[in-house]
């Protein structure tokens, strides 16, 4: 009943009763856990709701906020390289205390590819949520064997000349790629060049977007 | 062997199905329920929470989504603190179950 | 600088093999495998007791080792300076002089 009461008044956007409670016995049974908690104080529907639009808020947009300032910044490139932790809060963004942020770069000679093949270990505060993908056992599995023909599948095609990297993110570290900055963007905006900047780009799956 | 959970390396042709998922509802509180219980509200920590989905049986853990296991460990997680039991969210499933199908007989 | 860690940036090391039982993060396909430490990241609580509810304490050093990915897997189908980077805490390492001592 609380359950009811709680989303009564703070959604409007779609119903949480047919949503959720009708999806599977996973959806039913989490209304039942969060109700449990709640009614324990565990904690509020509030701080709940709250938590959630926290999530909400992170996305990688944020993530292609870095990597613009560091394509148009050098000396901030260098901090972000030498301590992403430090230049992502430089820009007002928040991290988590519980893991560090590293950013590596693409280069014409290294290209960086990012999974957690243990979980699904991302760096959430920056890029949001992982995509399905990342978290599939496919993914987890096959990236770190056979890069290359995971890559192809993303439409990404190397010369055999670019090595790959494979970060495997088995601790505490979340990884951030910088992709390359394209070429023919010496004349856009720092707005403009991130979004340029995909999610992808980010894990190492595929390119900047060009022009 | 390897444990279910460490998959690096494992022999798997299959495609990877690169399809945008959209959160419902459950899966988004099951996300925040997660960071409020290994953070603000702390009850158990993320090491913790990880051996709880690795000890999920292996048919189990292949055929659950992403969520779904990391709701079983949530679960798992507060029952081992003495938070929960498990028969106290049969109950509340049954209750809540009751309680929506009186309200749509009404609707 | 970090201080008191085992390996240097440079150092080549062997990943140990079932080191410990129960929960761990160290990838089985990494096991007994030889690696540059590439990268000293410094102390983290350890996964290893914090997944039995402690605080962690001692903290392990944690660090980032590169694999040849023709060292990991036979028939490894990409060029010979592909490599993975993993990270890997101290405890879990051990020094070697060559890369394929015995």
């Amino acid at each position: 009943m609380h359950d009811h009461d709680d989303h009564s008044h703070h959604d409007h956007s779609h119903d949480p009763i047919t949503s959720e409670a009708e999806d599977s016995l996973f959806a039913a049974r989490e209304v039942a856990i969060r109700t449990l908690l709640i009614e324990k104080g565990i904690f509020s529907a509030d701080e709940l709701r709250h938590r959630v639009e926290l999530m909400e808020g992170r996305s990688p947009a944020l993530g292609a906020k870095v990597v613009a300032r560091a394509w148009i910044d050098g000396a901030y490139k260098a901090r972000l390289l030498a301590d992403a932790e430090t230049a992502v809060q430089e820009l007002g963004l928040e991290t988590m205390h519980t893991s560090k942020i590293v950013a590596v770069e693409n280069t014409d000679d290294t290209h960086n590819v990012i999974v957690c093949t243990l979980c699904s270990c991302y760096p959430i505060a920056i890029l949001g949520r992982p995509p399905a993908w990342y978290k599939s056992l496919a993914y987890r599995s096959r990236v770190v064997a056979n890069p290359r023909p995971v890559l192809e599948e993303f439409g990404l095609s190397l010369p055999n000349d670019v090595a790959v990297r494979v970060h495997d993110s088995t601790a505490d570290i979340r990884y951030l790629v910088i992709p390359q900055r394209p070429e023919g963007t010496e004349n856009l905006s720092e707005v403009e060049l991130a979004g340029l900047v995909t999610r992808d780009s980010m894990i190492g799956v595929a390119l900047a977007q060009s022009l | 062997m390897p444990h279910v959970h460490d998959r690096g390396g494992w022999p798997d042709e299959t495609p990877i199905d690169r399809s945008e998922h959209e959160f419902a509802q459950w899966e988004d509180h099951t996300h925040a329920m997660l960071e409020l219980l290994i953070g603000p509200k702390y009850h158990f920590n993320l090491d913790e929470f990880r051996r709880a989905i690795e000890g999920i049986e292996r048919k189990k853990y292949e055929a659950m989504t992403y969520y779904e296991r990391w709701l079983t460990a949530i679960e798992t997680c507060l029952v081992q603190k003495g938070v929960l039991a498990r028969e106290e969210v049969d109950e509340k499933m049954v209750e809540l179950s009751a309680s929506r199908n009186v309200r749509n007989g009404f609707d | 600088m970090i201080e008191n860690t085992k390996f240097q940036i440079g150092d080549l090391v062997r990943v140990r093999v079932n080191h410990t039982s129960g929960h761990c993060r160290t990838p089985q396909f990494v096991q007994g495998k030889t690696g540059e430490v590439v990268a000293v990241f410094g102390q983290f609580p350890n996964p290893e007791q914090r997944a039995y509810g402690s605080n962690g304490l001692p903290h392990q050093i944690l660090y980032q080792v590169c694999f040849d990915q023709t060292d990991l897997w036979v028939n490894y189908s990409g060029p010979e300076q592909d490599t993975l980077r993993i990270d890997l805490f101290e405890h879990w390492l051990e020094s070697v002089s060559t890369k394929h001592e015995v």
